[in-house]
């Protein structure tokens, strides 16, 4: 098949993309390379599947959503918010980008030790979406501004939506929609309370967020 | 068609709520809208078709639950009647709504035959809870709903992760990857195990936060603490449930695909950690509410313990279900009242209220002796039946374990309970205070412990019917 | 052999210099301006040889060894580097270490000669000079270890020539190596070489430089040397991108040495857009760009070995 290098490709740029958006400290570019993901990840359903109406139903509104659509609401909330970077990581840039490479490499070797299927064995799906899945978690712990923890979350998402490409034919189109659709809302609420808390607070650091403990 | 209709009721007057102009009417569509969704279950838990088609149908486990959700917020809605009625003046929009969507979600996630459309429902029961604890809106309320929101939306996204690799299970063990409930139980045996055990754990860790199993319950403390207390019985009698609904979904896969062994010690270890959590923070716990969520740590770990033993113990964690939720109704609604008559959450500054606050302070006192599992209210005939299975099955060092445990909270909790309710009255209790106990805001505590106390002394027939069939969907043939 | 190395040296001495100037005059046309000629190097280089030198009375010997060191150093090393299809005139098992740490202790001679000045500002300077390479050379050598992977040799010669040989033959996520290894190299030689993104070779605030700033107080032939040294250290990097990126071979040597000189003025060239698409980076953001140089060939690493 010649669409395997294409996938394979964008896979790596997505990857790299990991990289690039664990080493960065603004917030505007961050946001960027997120939604850059997300645009490209949404052309793998009519990649990997043809053009079937499923899939392109899904590819379409995958790229609606994640590359127009969800930016636009994080740029807005930012421009009300007036903040552009990353001031106090809880963990330096580089250590993140280290840990970054070495989740990678661990998503790799993992993968490597699961039972894969002879056609995935040489794909990127399994691994990328792992590694994803890392670098949206490790974004989510090591920033403490709302919104990249948002970000995180997004990238979490997107991991999860590579691994999901591999069940498309399995899963009904109304559910597809579903997951979709809660993302989308999902971030929606994330940003309403993250306006809340710049209203309350003055800012959106998040260790402001800690007067209720034990 | 029945089943259409219960999850579009609410979904229908969420729309009636966003359209009707006026916030003095609009809390009389909560009721009315959870009246109608109880007629709607008892309808369909009476007749014999629950399978609409094959993405909505109910199991005896997914009865349970609808029944269980479907009680305890027509219980709240009445309560409501009386929690709007003091806030006459607040924007109620939002809220409504939401709750009203809540309560759909809530009956879609039991109705899903399909793990996609069960995360979906999960989902999007979280989504719609976050608008309900920032109704206070302050900082407080603020941090717990961002917590929430994101703790719980990362949970769920792991159960995400955990459905797509037991998809793969699939995919490897039988060429496709079906996530139809009842295909996948037909065809379980031949999933690849490394990747349905990977799954489970992630379904397990997923569904497990959204349950507030410890130690994956960081966000619980504080939603509970600073939802209005409507909400914090809804979250930890009904959210929870669904949540657990969840877990039990995977323990029949894991069950159907001879797995059952490591699902079950899986939920043994989150199980008995939760106790030892609650344990830990229920002692010196100032503030009733937090207390309470620690409380629901507790039962959630009693559930998770209930169904790893098996056997009678299952039939306990099913009938606990029930009681918990019940009981903690009681107990959120009685301590809202609480805390609107003082103003405040902490102990040290609400001694003695029974002297007070008479019939809310009665309730809570009876609510905390019902939970803690004192005879005869219905926790303590299911822990006593789950007791009875862990002992039936051998499990002594357990046992002994968990009736230390539950010593330990029933005095934690008792020595926060007993001085707000019966110690010496405050010199100064609050002047001209906003709250007085009123018919709307006892009646549904008072019906809910009416309930518990007779459940705990005699179990209808249907309702022990329907335990049964539950758990014996979850049992697997050796 | 003879007319191997007589070759290999003939192409280093003659077309070194050529590429800082092929940079400097995109970058002139680029703005807008007419520049200074192609070959200014090599008249710079001719007007400072006949110049005298003038030499600080706290400097001693350490510091006229700097230039010298500097000057042999890429010659040295150009030897063990294949030019294109023309294979390297000196060969062993192992030699890429050598290639490296010759440039190591060519580096150890100019920071050395620049702390011999008593100076703050070469202290800087050098300070600056030993932390970035210092990051630069994992990616090296993980770049390094990538293509004696894919060749199966452990001699540069060796490495390149396979790869001529199979290189349009990697397929899927293995054949996706070669081209971030090259980009990955591309970056250390920006680095290495005191180019922008990292350093700008024509400012003039001692503060904000890093190699200029070392070689301050030389003059005359000295100066000369350096020069000299740096351009044709810029030219045995470039042949490390190039070589990668060219795994074409005619059988016809004229026709060999004629792409491989084409290829690297196009190379300069690239360095002259980049050099002209940025800005200089703050001192602060250069190790990270560095380490995620070095996460790249990692990860190039990591997808040719799983």
């Amino acid at each position: 098949m010649d669409f395997q290098a294409i996938i394979n490709g964008i896979l790596l740029f997505v990857l790299l993309l990991n990289l690039f958006i664990l080493g960065t400290s603004r917030l505007g570019t961050c946001i960027k390379m997120v939604s850059l993901q997300g645009a490209l990840l949404a052309l793998l359903p009519v990649l990997m599947h043809g053009t079937p109406y499923h899939a392109l139903i899904l590819s379409a509104s995958a790229l609606l959503l994640k590359g127009a659509l969800i930016p636009w609401l994080l740029f807005r909330a930012i421009r009300e918010v007036r903040i552009r970077r990353e001031i106090t990581p809880r963990i330096g840039f580089i250590a993140t980008l280290l840990l970054g490479a070495l989740t990678t490499a661990a998503a790799f070797i993992f993968s490597g030790q699961l039972p894969l299927l002879p056609e995935h064995q040489h794909s990127l799906i399994i691994p990328g979406s792992l590694a994803t899945l890392c670098a949206g978690a490790l974004l989510l712990i090591t920033r403490s501004t709302a919104i990249t923890q948002v970000l995180g979350y997004l990238m979490f998402e997107n991991g999860i939506f590579i691994f999901g490409m591999l069940f498309i034919k399995a899963m009904p189109l109304m559910i597809e929609a579903g997951v979709l659709l809660d993302m989308l809302v999902a971030i929606f609420v994330m940003g309403i309370v993250m306006n809340h808390i710049n209203r309350e607070f003055s800012s959106i650091n998040t260790e402001q967020l800690s007067q209720l403990k034990e | 068609m029945l089943l259409y209709a219960i999850i579009l009721t609410p979904l229908f007057f969420a729309l009636v709520a966003a359209i009707l102009p006026g916030r003095r009417r609009r809390p009389l569509l909560v009721p009315i809208a959870a009246v109608t969704h109880l007629g709607l279950v008892f309808q369909v838990l009476a007749g014999s078709n629950t399978q609409a088609n094959e993405f909505l149908g109910l199991d005896a486990v997914g009865r349970l639950v609808l029944l269980v959700v479907s009680l305890l917020y027509t219980a709240m809605s009445i309560y409501a009647l009386g929690y709007f009625r003091q806030h006459r003046n607040w924007r109620n929009k939002i809220f409504i709504v939401c709750l009203l969507i809540f309560l759909g979600a809530m009956s879609l996630a039991t109705m899903a035959r399909h793990l996609g459309l069960l995360w979906v429902a999960v989902e999007a029961t979280t989504l719609v809870s976050a608008p309900l604890i920032y109704y206070n809106r302050n900082r407080f309320s603020i941090e717990a709903t961002w917590k929430y929101l994101i703790l719980c939306s990362i949970g769920i996204a792991l159960a995400m992760l955990g459905i797509l690799f037991i998809a793969y299970a699939g995919l490897q063990g039988t060429g496709s990857g079906i996530l139809q409930f009842d295909h996948m139980l037909a065809v379980a045996a031949s999933y690849s195990k490394p990747w349905l055990r990977v799954g489970f754990i992630f379904l397990l860790v997923g569904f497990g936060t959204k349950m507030g199993l410890a130690p994956l319950h960081s966000w619980k403390p504080d939603a509970y603490g600073e939802a209005p207390g409507l909400v914090g019985g809804l979250l930890s009698g009904g959210l929870t449930s669904i949540a657990f609904l969840g877990v039990l979904r995977a323990l029949q896969i894991m069950g159907a695909a001879g797995e059952i062994d490591l699902a079950r010690q899986a939920l043994l270890v989150l199980g008995v950690t939760s106790l030892v959590f609650a344990a830990i923070f229920v002692i010196r716990q100032r503030d009733i509410k937090r207390m309470l969520a620690y409380s629901s740590v507790e039962h959630m770990g009693l559930l998770a313990i209930g169904v790893s033993i098996g056997g009678v113990a299952t039939f306990g964690a099913m009938f606990h279900l029930l009681s918990n939720a019940l009981a903690k109704g009681v107990l959120f609604m009685a301590a809202g009242n609480i805390h609107r008559f003082y103003g405040t959450k902490r102990v040290c500054e609400m001694q003695g209220s029974l002297s007070v606050l008479p019939v809310s302070s009665g309730l809570f006192l009876a609510g905390f002796l019902a939970i803690t599992g004192s005879p005869p209210f219905a926790p303590f005939m299911s822990e006593f039946t789950m007791l009875r299975g862990m002992v039936a099955g051998g499990h002594f060092v357990l046992t002994g374990a968990v009736l230390v445990l539950l010593a330990v909270i029933f005095i934690g909790m008792g020595s926060t309970v007993l001085p707000a309710t019966m110690g010496p009255p405050l010199e100064e209790p609050p002047d001209a205070p906003e709250y007085r106990d009123s018919l709307l805001t006892t009646v549904s505590p008072l019906v809910l412990m009416a309930a518990i106390l007779c459940f705990g002394i005699w179990l209808p027939e249907p309702l022990r019917r329907l335990f049964t069939d539950a758990a014996a969907l979850l049992e697997v043939a050796k | 052999m003879l007319t191997r190395l007589l070759l290999h040296l003939l192409l280093l001495l003659v077309v070194a210099p050529l590429l800082p100037g092929i940079i400097t005059r995109t970058k002139a046309v680029i703005s807008g301006r007419q520049g200074a000629p192609l070959l200014q190097l090599y008249r710079d280089i001719w007007k400072l040889l006949r110049k005298g030198m003038v030499l600080s009375t706290t400097t001693t010997w350490v510091f006229r060894a700097g230039p010298v060191v500097g000057l042999a150093v890429p010659i040295l090393a150009a030897l063990l580097l294949p030019f294109g299809a023309i294979g390297a005139p000196l060969s062993f098992s192992g030699d890429l270490i050598l290639f490296v740490y010759l440039f190591g202790l060519a580096r150890f001679f100019t920071v050395l000669a620049a702390m011999d000045t008593g100076s703050s500002f070469e202290g800087m300077g050098a300070a600056r000079e030993v932390t970035f390479s210092c990051l630069a050379e994992p990616t090296i050598f993980i770049a390094f270890i990538v293509l004696a992977r894919i060749s199966g040799s452990l001699s540069l010669d060796g490495m390149y020539g396979a790869l001529l040989v199979s290189g349009h033959t990697l397929h899927g996520a293995t054949g996706i190596t070669l081209p971030l290894t090259a980009i990955s190299l591309f970056i250390v030689l920006l680095a290495e070489n005191s180019r922008i993104p990292f350093d700008d070779p024509n400012t003039h605030l001692e503060l904000t430089m890093i190699h200029e700033v070392m070689v301050l107080d030389h003059s005359g032939p000295d100066f000369a040397f350096i020069l000299y040294g740096s351009a044709m250290k810029l030219f045995v990097m470039g042949a490390l991108v190039v070589n990668l990126l060219l795994p074409l071979a005619s059988q016809n040597q004229p026709a060999d040495v004629g792409l491989f000189i084409v290829a690297m003025v196009i190379l300069a060239i690239a360095v002259g857009l980049v050099e002209s698409a940025m800005a200089r980076l703050r001192l602060i953001r250069i190790p990270q760009l560095l380490v995620g140089t070095s996460l790249l060939s990692l990860f190039a690493l990591i997808l040719l070995l799983r």
